[in-house]
This record gives structure tokens, C-alpha cells and sequence, in this order.
């Protein structure tokens, strides 16, 4: 079966400013299913908002491509609603507002009543309700803008939701709220999500594979690690689950080492380039617990 | 003291500040010498004749109290009432700067909206900006031949500059963010432009319409000194060349309000397309 995202040989390269090229990320390759929520992990400056923007349409990379349910990604599209990272709501527009705009822009045939009602919907589904939804967007906390953005994403139904460090600017509390809040939309509506971050427990929290990346220049999607804890997930009792430490620790271990070991690497020709699928499962009967490193990866092309 | 507001002090402040002046106002403008007691120098002049000197508020108030109860009465080209002068006045200033704005926001629009525009249209708009708009006067009645049409043209050249260069500055300062929120939304270059730029732009467009306002009426008084027939500007002219500083003051004093009440006008407008971040 075909892949539902299929992102080829990406390579994106920026003039670097003293006349020369910069190459951000060279043949960065993976694939996304229907449904699933995928985390991309990497340092800074590794080039994912790039690869957001291009997956949204935003931007266009200098070669390789994306291609969505049998289609070539050309221009942004309705169909990949973005969150991104600092909300990038209308400040002159309400809240209320604000939704209704991305729900008119979806269905421009719908009446001023049904749109209304559809935004309103969607914000109670964030928590927004009351007279919050009149309030400009100056005139809410961070965390109530960001479920502001999350509700006008999620109130088109895209086929695909990018978010780009979507709770980067928010304190531990309100983040763990709103990852609550989004897990739950999630469940219910069976999106398919890709999503940037920088906080490993969040990765973990919320993914069904992380996509981890080489540190830039020239970097590439290296692994791909399946998160083997069983939904629904829940903050407290995850880190009692066994596969927990483990995929945290091979996670730190990559953004701590390897990410820098794989760095610039130049892939031979002819190689798919597609990450190295890494699943660790210590509740698997099938594996001994004694045998388990060398059994840790498995390539899977 | 204590329990008045900031507000009513600096109100009590102003009122103050207003009767000393007039005291001294008054009371620096020397009593009439007599007839008799006038040098035949001073006769000469007409130094001695009442409406010569700077009258006094008290004359001022006078006068403005006589005009503004009939302020539109028209008794010939030469005696018109204060109303129907700034009626002329600001006819013509709103006529030159509607023509202004409607050419200076979409154009304005257009070259906020592509970097290539921006840098060719600059040079012109640089050179052509710092012209004083009386210096188009000339070329102006010769054009247009009509003197009522040339003030016209001195308030819309005048007006156009702030609107234009603040409407390109606006447009092309949106945040991308913004403009990505529309891309990602398939809004079309139309839909875009009036549900995302326009209202992005427009606090920063209504600062240079407030500009432009302000400077045409600046400009309408010269210009009117300069084609005369009708209008404050006129008005202000004719009463110095009847000698009658005291009407001279009071229209002074009634451009002041003007100018104040339509810069206020636009001020509310500001304020109403305003938005924080
Ligand atoms: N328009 C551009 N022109 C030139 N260089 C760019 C441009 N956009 C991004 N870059 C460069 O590409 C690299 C990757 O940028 P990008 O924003 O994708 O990083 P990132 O992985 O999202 O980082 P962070 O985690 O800090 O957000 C950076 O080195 C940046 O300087
Ligand atoms: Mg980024």
C-alpha cells in the first residue's frame, strides 16, 4: 500500500550570505500513514520548520518531493491546516472571529449562523467558552491563544495538521493541559498529525513514531523510533510503562551523540534514504531481556 | 487637591492658563490715546483709527460673538459670513483629498504589495514629496486655467504623498505570518488584500491620512490668500486689507478649531482600526 505522506530526497539549500550555499538538509526521505501522529525531533537549526513549510505548501524546496494521497504538494492547501508556532492569529479579529475565519475560508457556503456555531463548537472543545470568545487575541494568555490556533486548525478537518512547536512558548503547566486537550481532539477525529518539538517527553507523550534528525549542515531524517506504549497515554502513568526509559534514553542518546556522529554525512547513491526504523519493546515475550542490544534496531526499507 | 482627578486637574490647569493669558493679553494692549493727543504722524498712518491696532480679547469676543450668531449670511463677493468661508474651505479641502485618497490607497496598495514597485516608484515619490505644494500653484492655473479647480489640485498634491508613502509602508510591513494564515486558508489575492492586509495595514494607512488632512488645511488658507474669491484663506486676507485685525484674529482662532475638530475626526477613526498585538 502506497504511503498516505511520502517526502522524497528533500534538499533544501539557502544562498549562506557570503555568496556561497548552505545546504540545510540534503535527500531527507519518510513517510507518514493515515492517522497517525509523527514527531520530528531534532537541534536547532537542523532545517524542520523548513521541512514544515514545504510539507504546508508554504515553501518550495530546491529539489525532491512531498507527495499527499497520490498528489504532488504544490502551494498551501485547505487540506493542511498549520498551527504555527506563534499562533499567527488575526490581532484585529475576536477569538470567535478568528475561528470563523478559517471555518468561512472552508466553507464559504455555509451561513453566518452555521459557520458561527461551528467556530463556537470547537472552541468549547479547546476549553474557550463564555465571553473569552469575544476577546481579542491581545487580551488572552498563551495558552489560551495557542488553543485558539489549535481550534481554527482543527475546525477545517484537514487531512494532514502541522504543527510547528506548538507549546514552545508555554509554562509546564498549560502545556500539559493543552497536550491533554490535543490528544483528546486527536482521538476523536482520527487526524493525521506532524508535528515539531523540541521536548523529548512530549515526543513521547504524544507520538506514534518520532522521526529524529542529524544535526545540520546537510542534515537528514536518520531514524525513525516507534513509541511501543499502548494508548490512551497519560502523563503520570507513561513513565511507569517499561519501554518508557528506554526510548528516552535512546532518544537523549541520539540528540546528545549520534545526531552529531551522523552529521553531514553524505548518503551514497542509490540508497533510499529512508530513516532507520527503530523499535524498542521491552514487554515483547517473544525478545530476551539479556539478548536485547543488538536486537534494539531493525532496518526496515 | 487631593480628590481631583488627573484629568480634572490638568483641566483646571488649562482653564487657568487661559484667563492669565487673556489678563495680559488685555491689559498689554494700550487704552485709544485720544484724537486729539495723535502726532499728525500718527494720523497719517492711521494709527489713531480703532480697528488699526491689535484689539484687545475682549473686541475679539465681540467679534466672534456677532459672527458666529449669523454665520452664514452672504451680503456680496466682498461680505460673507465666517460659516460660508470655512463652508468653501473645507468643500475644497475634502474634495482634493478624497481625489487624493482614492488614488494614493490602492495605488499605495499596489506597490506595498511587490518589492520591484516599491524601489521604482521610490525615486519619484522622494523627489516630487518635498515640493511645496504653492510651488504647483503656477503651473497648476496655467493647466487648469480655473482658479477654484487649481486650489483644488494644490490641496490633492499636497495630500497625497503622507497617504501614499504611509499605505506602501503599511502593505508592505505585514507580518508573513499573517499573510501565510491567508495562503494556507486558498484565500485568493482579492479576498486576501481586504480580509488580512487591509486591516493589517490600516492603523498605519489612517496615520497617513491624519498627515494628510492636517497639511491640506495648512495649505488651503495660503492657497486661498492666493486665488482669492472665497474661503477662510480669503477671508483672513481681505480683513487685513480692511485693516480689521479684530476679524483677523477671529478667523485665525476659527482655523485653529477647524483644523483641531477635523485632526480629532480622524483621530477617532485611528483609534477604531487600532489593534495590539
Ligand atoms: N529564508 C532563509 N534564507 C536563508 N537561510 C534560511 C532561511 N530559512 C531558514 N534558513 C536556515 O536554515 C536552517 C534551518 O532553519 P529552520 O528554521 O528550519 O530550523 P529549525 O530546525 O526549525 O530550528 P529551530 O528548532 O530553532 O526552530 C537555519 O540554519 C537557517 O539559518
Ligand atoms: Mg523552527
Amino acid at each position: 500500500m502506497k504511503p498516505y505522506l511520502s517526502v522524497e530526497k528533500l534538499t533544501q539549500r539557502f544562498p549562506d550570505g557570503t555568496g556561497g550555499e548552505l545546504t540545510v538538509f540534503e535527500n531527507a526521505s519518510f513517510r507518514v500513514e493515515k492517522g497517525e501522529f509523527v514527531v520530528i525531533l531534532g537541534h536547532s537549526g537542523c532545517g524542520k520548520s523548513t521541512i514544515m513549510n514545504i510539507l504546508a505548501g508554504l515553501a518550495d524546496p530546491t529539489s525532491g518531493v512531498v507527495i499527499m494521497d497520490g498528489q504532488e504538494v504544490k502551494g498551501p492547501s485547505l487540506d493542511r491546516g498549520v498551527v504555527f508556532q506563534n499562533y499567527s492569529l488575526l490581532p484585529w479579529l475576536t477569538t470567535l472571529k478568528n475561528v470563523m475565519f478559517g471555518v468561512k475560508a472552508r466553507h464559504p457556503e455555509w451561513t453566518k449562523k452555521q459557520v458561527e456555531d461551528h467556530a463556537t463548537k470547537f472552541l468549547a472543545m479547546v476549553g474557550l467558552e463564555g465571553d473569552v470568545i469575544h476577546r481579542k487575541p491581545s487580551q488572552l494568555s498563551g495558552g489560551m491563544r495557542q488553543r485558539v490556533s489549535i481550534a481554527r486548525a482543527f475546525a477545517n478537518h484537514p487531512k494532514l495538521l502541522l504543527l510547528d512547536e506548538p507549546f514552545g512558548a508555554l509554562d509546564a503547566l498549560t502545556r500539559g493541559t493543552i497536550q491533554d486537550e490535543l490528544l483528546n481532539i486527536w482521538g476523536q477525529m482520527e487526524q493525521t498529525v506532524f508535528m515539531i518539538t523540541h521536548d523529548i517527553d512530549e515526543a513521547i507523550l504524544l507520538a506514534d513514531r518520532i522521526l529524529l534528525m542529524t544535526n545540520g549542515p546537510k542534515a537528514r531524517v536518520a531514524e525513525s523510533v516507534e513509541i511501543t506504549i499502548p494508548r490512551p497515554r497519560n502523563r503520570t502513568e507513561i513513565v511507569e510503562h517499561p519501554n518508557y526509559y528506554a526510548i528516552r534514553n535512546h532518544l537523549v542518546q541520539f540528540l546528545g551523540k549520534r545526531s552529531k556522529e551522523l552529521a553531514g554525512q553524505p548518503t551514497e547513491a542509490g540508497q533510499t534514504n529512508a530513516p532507520e526504523t527503530v523499535r524498542i519493546d521491552l514487554t515483547d515475550p517473544a525478545d530476551d531481556p539479556e539478548d536485547k542490544r543488538p536486537a534494539l534496531k531493525a532496518v526496515n526499507s | 487637591m487631593g480628590t481631583l482627578s488627573l484629568n480634572q486637574r490638568a483641566a483646571l490647569l488649562s482653564v487657568l492658563m487661559l484667563v492669565v493669558g487673556l489678563l495680559i493679553w488685555e491689559a498689554a494692549i494700550p487704552a485709544q490715546k485720544a484724537a486729539e493727543e495723535l502726532t499728525e504722524y500718527e494720523r497719517l498712518t492711521g494709527a489713531g483709527s480703532a480697528k488699526a491696532g491689535v484689539p484687545p480679547p475682549s473686541q475679539v469676543f465681540a467679534k466672534a460673538w456677532e459672527q458666529l450668531s449669523n454665520p452664514f449670511y452672504d451680503a456680496g463677493p466682498n461680505d460673507k459670513g465666517i460659516g460660508i468661508q470655512i463652508g468653501y474651505s473645507i468643500y475644497r479641502v475634502l474634495t482634493g483629498y478624497l481625489l487624493a485618497a482614492l488614488i494614493a490607497i490602492p495605488f499605495g496598495f499596489l506597490i506595498g504589495m511587490s518589492q520591484v514597485a516599491y524601489k521604482a516608484f521610490n525615486p519619484f515619490i522622494q523627489v516630487l514629496r518635498p515640493i511645496s505644494p504653492l510651488a504647483w500653484m503656477p503651473l497648476a492655473l496655467f493647466i487648469i486655467g480655473d482658479s477654484e479647480a487649481s486650489a483644488i489640485f494644490v490641496i490633492f498634491i499636497c495630500s497625497i504623498w503622507p497617504m501614499l508613502i504611509n499605505t506602501a509602508f503599511g502593505v508592505a510591513g505585514v507580518r508573513e505570518d499573517w499573510v501565510n494564515v491567508a495562503r494556507t486558508h486558498e484565500l485568493g489575492p482579492i479576498k486576501t488584500a481586504f480580509t488580512v492586509i487591509l486591516p493589517a495595514a490600516a492603523p498605519t494607512i489612517l496615520t497617513g491620512m491624519r498627515i494628510s488632512i492636517g497639511i491640506a488645511w495648512l495649505v488651503i488658507v495660503a492657497a486661498e490668500m492666493l486665488v482669492g474669491g472665497t474661503g477662510i484663506g480669503y477671508y483672513v486676507w481681505n480683513e487685513w486689507n480692511n485693516l480689521d485685525l479684530t476679524s483677523v484674529v477671529f478667523s485665525i482662532l476659527m482655523i485653529g478649531v477647524v483644523g483641531m475638530l477635523l485632526d480629532a475626526m480622524f483621530g477617532l477613526l485611528q483609534r477604531r482600526v487600532t489593534y495590539a498585538e
